[in-house]
């Protein structure tokens, strides 16, 4: 199967300062990836390549075609003067969609993320958890071949944050083709909710390691499984190593 | 009704115990009525003259209105430019600013000079001074945005005008308003100011010339008169912007 996407040796600099020293990785179709590091080793920025906003400064972005990208930052980002229904379908009205037809086509995705009675609410009048799930709602409503996740349960509560996670792979399943790169300090996140993660060290970064959680995941409960624990434990270990090799 | 109540009675009160003394103070004899009229004899004379003061009470909220109007859309218009060109920015920015930062009794004489037209050269004069404000405050707001809903427009790869609509205009309203709050106030004081420079100038005449004649005469009855109807048009505009504001954007803003 060819990659969806293909960075290959991405390096990248601000000013003086190298964030990325060589970066490679793949993304194949429907497979969940996670990037997990410390905090300032360049993750996001890996994400604002893959989307385009920001040019590789060396190295290559490969793209199969034409990618549709969705984004969930930490923040919901949503328009506060816009009521749910219009701010999950404001990526549709930016294609240049009529705002009967791209209200039409949002309202399955409220649906899905549980905001039906909600379409008409404007953000503050729903809780942080909500307005998650509408910029879940809104990165979905497109159509999109990739799903970019910026940290986009770092500012919810520990219930809230695990439950929105287990749903969010359940939005998913329903489009087995969707991609999707999350971008994590959590090690229990990343082994909770990727196929595959990618370990990056402090900055300038580079991989560290990879580990294949999908291969070792069976059965339902994974976050409850020995082996979940064990690769949270080795993804533990390897980062303590390199932050303190970088000390 | 009570949450009303609690919020005006303070001033309604203390405006009321003023009147009352200051009827006593001119009725009494305290001060000489011809210095200070009674508030009920300014009353009797705004009714008495109410033909006369109408069709210039009428005028001069047309030379303010009419320059309110213009200055919101020149204002509009002009942030929405220079928040998508900056260098047009920076080529008029100076000159606006200069416009502002000269008194408009400076300016007022050339400009009822060059515009033949007394109409319309008040209404140079009034919005001169409204403009600003609210050029400046919805440049501001246009300039606001915040930058998580910036990178999302990028990312979905909105046009400049996209951006403009649905993001930079929408979120600059609060601060638009901000600048119509000032620019309302402004462009009733440009009218009137801008009167008195101009003298009984047209056949039309406004406000600011009731006050004038009444000066010259010392007829401080109805001085006080034309006052309270100058007064009262200011307040009804703030009240109005008030009104604007929790319609347009109470729903969000500041929640």
């Amino acid at each position: 199967m060819s990659p969806l996407l293909e960075l290959e040796q991405l390096s990248l600099r601000f000013g003086a300062l190298p964030v990325l020293q060589g970066l490679s990785l793949q993304l194949q179709p429907g497979e969940r990836l996670a990037l997990l590091g410390p905090s300032g080793c360049g993750k996001s920025t890996v994400l604002r390549v893959l989307s385009g906003l920001l040019a590789p400064g060396g190295g290559q972005l490969r793209l199969l075609r034409p990618l549709r990208f969705g984004s969930v930052f930490q923040q919901p980002t949503l328009l506060p003067w816009a009521s749910v229904e219009d701010n999950v379908a404001l990526p549709l009205r930016l294609q240049g969609m009529a705002r009967k037809a791209a209200r039409a086509q949002a309202r399955p995705l409220l649906e899905r993320v549980g905001l039906a009675g909600f379409a008409q609410a404007l953000p503050h009048q729903l809780s942080g958890g909500m307005q998650m799930r509408a910029a879940f709602a809104r990165a979905l409503v497109n159509a999109p071949d990739v799903l970019l996740l910026d940290e986009p349960f770092g500012a919810l509560d520990e219930i809230t944050r695990e439950r929105l996670g287990q749903e969010l792979l359940a939005w998913c399943a329903a489009r087995p083709e969707l991609a999707l790169v999350l971008v994590t300090h959590s090690v229990f996140e990343a082994m909770a909710l990727a196929d595959r993660v990618l370990l990056l060290g402090p900055r300038p970064s580079r991989v560290l390691l990879e580990l294949d959680v999908k291969g070792q995941r069976s059965g339902p409960e994974w976050t409850r499984q020995d082996a979940y624990f064990a690769l949270v434990r080795q993804a533990q270990q390897a980062l303590a190593d390199a932050l303190r090799e970088a000390a | 009704m009570k949450a009303l109540l609690q919020r005006w009675a303070p001033a309604a009160f203390l405006l009321l115990a003023l009147g009352l003394l200051w009827e006593w103070a001119s009725r009494s004899g305290a001060v000489p009525p011809y210095l200070l009229p009674a508030p009920s004899r300014i009353a009797a004379v705004l009714v008495e003259d109410f033909a006369s003061f109408a069709p210039a009470w009428g005028f001069t909220l047309q030379v303010t209105f009419g320059a309110l109007g213009l200055a919101c859309l020149s204002g509009l218009l002009g942030a929405a430019a220079f928040a998508l060109a900056p260098a047009l920015e920076r080529a008029l920015l100076p000159l606006a600013v200069a416009l502002q930062v000269t008194p408009l009794v400076a300016i007022a004489p050339l400009i009822l000079i060059y515009v033949d037209d007394p109409l319309a050269a008040l209404l140079v004069c009034a919005w001169v001074v409204a403009f600003f404000p609210i050029l400046a405050n919805t440049l501001a707001g246009l300039r606001a945005a915040d930058a998580g809903l910036q990178e999302l427009f990028r990312l979905y790869r909105a046009t400049p005008l996209q951006r403009l609509r649905w993001l930079l205009l929408p979120g600059a309203a609060p601060y638009f308003l901000a600048g119509l709050r000032v620019g309302a106030g402004l462009a009733l004081i440009g009218a009137v100011v801008a009167e008195f420079t101009a003298g009984a100038a047209g056949h039309q005449t406004g406000l600011a010339s009731r006050l004038l004649e009444a000066m010259f005469r010392t007829d401080m009855p109805r001085m006080f008169a034309a006052l309270a109807l100058i007064m009262a048009s200011g307040l009804g505009l703030q009240a109005a912007v008030a009104l604007l504001e929790r319609l347009w954007i109470g729903r969000w803003h500041g929640r």
